[in-house]
């Protein structure tokens, strides 16, 4: 684990959360357009996971904490 | 189809349109999930996603350090659900309580019925229907609450 390599946060797709509602958090947490937010989405949907924000690691473990809020299937992980 | 069951008042409430069994639905259900998270069932693993896949020490710490708190704020959101549910009218914060609650239970039915991608296969006589019909009643509810909370987002107008 190196600090200064930016962590990323990814959600991948799980069966239970409904497309409107997911882009409708992407919207609301990150203050995304709902057109951005609608392509993350449907990344996640048809490609099985999507990179929705990057930061230095602390930043990343908050916006993986308010994604679990809204029970998304959220992680992180350093870029290598 | 049913739309606008949750409106935005001027006061910036929302009014709330659901039928008499839907609210002893939504009084009900909050109860038996609580009941769940209390005793830590199974059913309930999805309410607490991991964050870290491949370093078992870190996860530990970030469940140790953000565990209790997702939990209090999903048993509030719960609480409020079952004492607002027969409301016609909710605050901001109790409309966003809701969808929370909503989410935590869908998740946790969703779990119980094992629901795939494929979707669900039910067949006639299956013991499960009923919590197949109130799965699907809780997607179409969700929905709805969406569609009312992002029509106030910044472009949540353009669709």
């Amino acid at each position: 684990m190196r600090p200064d390599r930016p962590w990323l946060v990814i959600v991948w797709n799980d069966p239970i959360n409904l497309m409107s509602y997911v882009t409708y958090v992407f919207q609301k947490l990150f203050g995304y357009s709902k057109e951005k937010a609608s392509r993350l989405m449907l990344d996640v949907h048809h490609k099985g996971r999507a990179v929705v924000s990057s930061g230095p690691r602390e930043r990343a473990e908050l916006d993986v904490f308010r994604l679990h809020e809204h029970g998304l299937w959220a992680t992180m992980e350093q870029t290598s | 189809m049913a739309r606008g069951r949750f409106r935005r008042d001027r006061q910036g409430r929302f009014r709330v349109g659901l039928a008499g069994p839907e609210q002893e639905l939504l009084a009900m259900l909050p109860g038996q999930a609580l009941e769940l998270l209390q005793k830590d069932d199974p059913s309930t693993a999805r309410v607490f996603p991991v964050a870290y896949t491949d370093d078992a020490r870190a996860e530990a710490e970030y469940r140790e350090m953000m565990g209790a708190q997702l939990l209090q704020q999903h048993q509030r959101a719960l609480d409020t659900l079952a004492a607002t549910a027969k409301a016609t009218s909710i605050d901001e914060t109790e409309i966003h309580q809701w969808l929370d609650a909503v989410e935590v239970l869908r998740l946790v039915l969703g779990t119980q019925l094992d629901v795939s991608e494929d979707g669900i296969e039910i067949n006639d006589g299956d013991p499960r229907i009923d919590q197949f019909t109130v799965y699907h009643y809780l997607s179409m509810l969700q929905e709805e609450i969406v569609e009312a909370l992002a029509a106030a987002l910044p472009d949540g107008g353009t669709s």
